[in-house]
C-alpha cells in the first residue's frame, strides 16, 4: 500500500441526514486530488472524518498510512489542515499565529521556512497586523501558511477558494501546484467545476456519494452524448419549448447559452431547429459543442 | 509541559488584547467594593414619621422629642387623626406613624401603664423590621427614664437589663460583613463566567477545529485554558484583600495565606463548573445565560447579601452544598473572626471533593472528536 490515503466504505450519519455513505478512494502520494460538488455533498464531513475531527460510523480509512480511528493522535501530527470557514485567532497578528501553530506542532518558523517561503513574502508586509484586519485573500494565504507550518505529509484544504476573487483564486492555485512539486499530497474540495483542471484527479461527490472518480479527461471522454449549445432572442421560452420537446434528453442553462443533449444521441441539429423556428424563436444561434465537467456531473447527478 | 507553556503565552497575549477584559478585571473589583459594600447597608437613617398625639401631654410630647433628637427620624408631620396621616403612607413621605392615644400621660401616673402605638409601613420588609427596632428601642428607653423619674412605682420596679455586646464586627458595620462576601463574589465570576466563556469562544470562532487536529493533548488544552483564570482569579483576590484592609478598614484578624490557600482550591471549584458549562454550549451568549443563571442562584442563596440563617430549612441544606454560601463563611470566618485552619479544614476538604467531582465531570464531557 503505497498510497497517502486509503478509504473503504466510509459512511457518516447526522440523525437521519446521511451525510457521508458508503465512499471509497485512494490517493497516491504526491497527488494533488480534488472534491468537486455542490454544498451539502458532503466534502467538509469526509473531509473531518479524515483529520480526525469525526468518528465515521462505518468503513475505514488510512492517512499517511495511519487508521484515523485508532491512530488519530499520529494523524493530528501528521496533517495539515486548512477548515472551510477561517479559524485562526483573529486578535492575534499574522507571526503571533504562526508561531503558535509552529511550537504547538514542536517546531520553528525557521526550521519550516522553506515549505512557506513562497506564500510567507505576500503575508511579510503584514507581519504585524491582527489575522482579524486581513484581506480574505490573505486571510487565506495565512491559513494555509498555518497548515503547512509543520511540514505535513497530506494536506487537507477544504474549500479554500469559495467566497475569494478570481485573481486570488488563481494564485492559490498556483501555490498548490508548488507545493505538489515539493512532494506533498494534497486533498482539496471545491465548489467551483472549473477548478476540476486544476487537479491530478478529482472525484464528482454529491449527497454523501461519489459519482466518478478519475482524471478529468477520462471523467470528459466517458460523456458520450453530443452537446450542444443554444441561444435565441427569447432564452426563457427556449428552455420551456426544447423542455417540451418530445426527445429531450437534458437542458441546462450556462452562462449565456443553453446546453441541449438529446435523447436519439446522433445529429439532430435540423430537426431541432425545424422546431424551434416553428415556435417563433429569431436570432438562433445553434452548435456543437466539446462538453465539460459540468455536462458530466448534470448528466451523472440525473443518472 | 512545552505545550502548556505554548497555550499559556497565547491565552495571556489574547486576555491583554481585549479591550473588555482589562477595564473587568481592575475595575470591577475597584468599583463592586466601593458601591456595594456604601450602598447596600442594613442602618437606615434619616426615616420620616408621622406623629398623631391625641394626649398634647408633657410625656407624651418628650417621648415625640426623644425619636426627632435620634439620628434615625425626622419629623414628617403632626396631626390629630390616624386617617389624615395614613395619606402620607401612600406618597412614600411617612414609613411610620406614632399614635399617642388620649390619657397616655395619666394612666401611666395611675395604674403605671400606658399604651402607643407604632404604624409601619412594611411594604420592604426588612426595612419594616429595622423601623420597629428604632422605634421599640427609643420607646423602651423612654420608658426606663420615666420609670425612675417618676415617683408613683419607684421601689416596686425590677426591670431586668438586658446587656449585650455584638463580636467580631462591634459597630455593625455592614462594610466588615460585605467585603468578604463581594470577594467571594468576584472570584466566583472571574472562574465561572470568563473561564466558560474563553473556551466557548474557540468553538464559536471555530479556532478549536484548526486547533483540534494538533498535537495538543486534552490536558494540556485544559490546563492552558484554565490556568491564566485561576492567576487571574488570585491576583485579584490579593487587591480585594489589599484594597478591603487599607481602603475599608476591614479587619483580618486570620493569616491572608489561609485565605489564599483556601482561594486557590475554591478556584478549582468554579473554573470546573466554568468548564463544565463551556461543555455544553456553543456561544459566548448560551455560556454567559447558563453561567448567570447559576450564579445568580448560587449568589442569592450563598449569604453574601442576606443571612444564609433567615432562609428556610431546605435553603439552608441547599447552601451548604453552596460553594459560595461556604467560601463566603470561611472568609468572614478568618476574617473576621480569626479562625484558624483546623476551623476552615471542612470547608477545606468539601471544596476538595467539589472540584475532584465537577472537574472529572467536565473533563469526561470535553471531546475533541465528536
Amino acid at each position: 500500500m503505497d498510497y497517502a490515503v486509503t478509504v473503504n466504505n466510509i459512511s457518516k450519519s447526522f440523525d437521519k441526514t446521511k451525510a457521508v455513505e458508503s465512499v471509497s478512494f485512494n490517493v497516491e502520494k504526491g497527488e494533488l486530488f480534488g472534491f468537486i460538488g455542490p454544498d451539502g455533498a458532503g466534502k467538509t464531513t469526509l473531509f473531518r472524518m479524515l483529520t480526525t475531527l469525526l468518528l465515521p460510523d462505518g468503513g475505514e480509512a488510512f492517512v499517511d498510512g495511519f487508521d484515523i480511528v485508532k491512530d488519530f493522535k499520529k494523524i493530528r501530527g501528521s496533517v495539515g489542515y486548512m477548515p472551510g470557514r477561517f479559524s485562526l485567532y483573529q486578535d492575534l497578528s499574522v507571526e503571533e499565529n504562526l508561531k503558535f501553530f509552529a511550537r504547538v506542532f514542536g517546531t520553528t518558523i525557521e526550521a519550516n521556512y522553506e515549505l512557506i517561503k513562497d506564500i510567507y513574502v505576500f503575508l511579510e508586509p503584514f507581519r504585524k497586523r491582527r489575522a482579524g484586519k486581513l484581506s480574505g485573500g490573505m486571510k487565506q494565504k495565512l491559513a494555509l501558511c498555518c497548515a503547512l507550518i509543520h511540514k505535513p505529509g497530506v494536506l487537507f484544504l477544504d474549500e479554500p477558494t469559495t467566497g475569494v476573487d478570481p485573481v486570488s483564486r488563481n494564485e492559490f492555485w498556483e501555490m498548490l501546484g508548488k507545493l505538489k512539486e515539493g512532494g506533498i499530497t494534497i486533498l482539496v474540495s471545491t465548489p467551483y467545476m472549473d477548478e476540476a483542471s486544476k487537479c491530478d484527479r478529482i472525484a464528482l461527490m454529491q449527497k454523501g456519494k461519489i459519482l466518478d472518480i478519475g482524471f478529468l479527461n477520462d471523467i470528459i471522454s466517458k460523456y458520450e452524448k453530443p452537446v450542444y449549445a443554444l441561444r435565441s432572442g427569447d432564452m426563457h421560452k427556449l428552455i420551456l419549448d426544447l423542455r417540451a420537446a418530445e426527445n429531450t434528453d437534458s437542458v441546462y442553462s450556462f452562462g449565456d447559452y443553453l446546453h441541449y443533449t438529446d435523447r436519439r444521441g446522433k445529429a439532430v441539429e435540423e430537426d431541432i431547429k425545424k422546431i424551434l423556428i416553428s415556435k417563433g424563436h429569431t436570432d438562433l444561434v445553434f452548435k456543437q459543442i466539446n462538453p465539460g465537467i459540468e455536462d458530466c456531473f448534470m448528466s451523472l447527478m440525473n443518472k | 509541559m512545552r505545550t502548556i507553556l505554548v497555550i499559556l503565552k497565547k491565552e495571556f497575549l489574547q486576555i491583554f488584547r481585549n479591550r473588555a477584559m482589562i477595564p473587568l478585571i481592575v475595575f470591577m473589583p475597584l468599583f463592586q467594593l466601593l458601591i456595594l459594600s456604601n450602598a447596600a447597608t442594613y442602618e437606615i437613617k434619616n426615616i420620616k414619621f408621622n406623629v398623631v398625639d391625641l394626649d398634647q401631654s408633657y410625656f407624651s410630647r418628650e417621648l415625640v422629642s426623644k425619636f426627632t433628637a435620634s439620628n434615625y427620624f425626622i419629623l414628617n408631620e403632626a396631626s390629630f387623626s390616624v386617617e389624615q396621616s395614613l395619606e402620607s403612607f401612600k406618597t412614600y413621605d411617612a414609613r411610620l406613624i406614632v399614635y399617642i392615644p388620649k390619657n397616655f400621660e395619666r394612666d401611666f401616673r395611675t395604674s403605671g401603664k400606658s399604651e402607643v402605638q407604632f404604624l409601619i409601613n412594611a411594604e420592604d420588609a426588612s426595612a419594616a423590621g429595622i423601623i420597629n427596632n428604632y422605634a421599640v428601642n427609643i420607646t423602651r428607653q423612654y420608658n426606663s427614664e420615666i420609670v425612675t423619674k417618676s415617683s408613683v412605682i419607684p421601689e416596686k420596679t425590677s426591670l431586668i437589663n438586658i446587656n449585650h455586646s455584638n463580636w467580631y464586627n462591634p459597630e455593625l458595620d455592614y462594610r466588615t460583613y460585605m467585603v468578604p462576601g463581594i470577594l467571594v463574589a468576584l472570584v466566583t465570576l472571574i472562574g465561572s463566567f470568563l473561564s466558560g466563556m474563553n473556551i466557548v469562544k474557540e468553538k464559536e470562532i471555530g479556532t478549536i477545529e484548526q486547533l483540534n487536529v494538533t498535537p495538543i493533548k486534552k490536558y494540556q488544552f485544559i490546563i492552558g485554558k484554565l490556568l491564566p483564570f485561576w492567576i487571574i482569579g488570585i491576583v485579584e483576590l490579593i487587591i480585594g484583600l489589599n484594597l478591603g484592609l487599607y481602603i475599608f478598614g476591614v479587619p483580618l484578624l486570620g493569616s491572608p495565606f489561609l485565605i489564599l490557600l483556601l482561594a486557590s482550591v475554591y478556584m478549582f471549584v468554579v473554573l470546573g463548573i466554568g468548564l463544565l458549562i463551556s461543555t455544553v454550549t456553543h456561544t459566548q451568549q448560551q455560556a454567559m445565560f447558563i453561567a448567570w443563571f447559576f450564579m445568580v442562584l448560587f449568589m442569592l442563596m450563598g449569604g453574601i447579601f442576606t443571612p444564609v440563617e433567615s432562609m428556610p430549612d431546605w435553603a439552608q441544606t441547599i447552601a451548604y452544598f453552596n460553594p459560595i454560601a461556604q467560601f463566603n463563611r470561611a472568609m468572614r470566618m478568618i476574617m473576621l473572626k480569626g479562625s484558624q485552619l483546623k476551623d476552615v479544614i471542612p470547608v477545606l476538604n468539601f471544596f476538595i471533593v467539589f472540584a475532584v467531582i465537577i472537574m472529572s465531570l467536565a473533563v469526561w464531557r470535553y471531546r475533541k472528536t465528536e
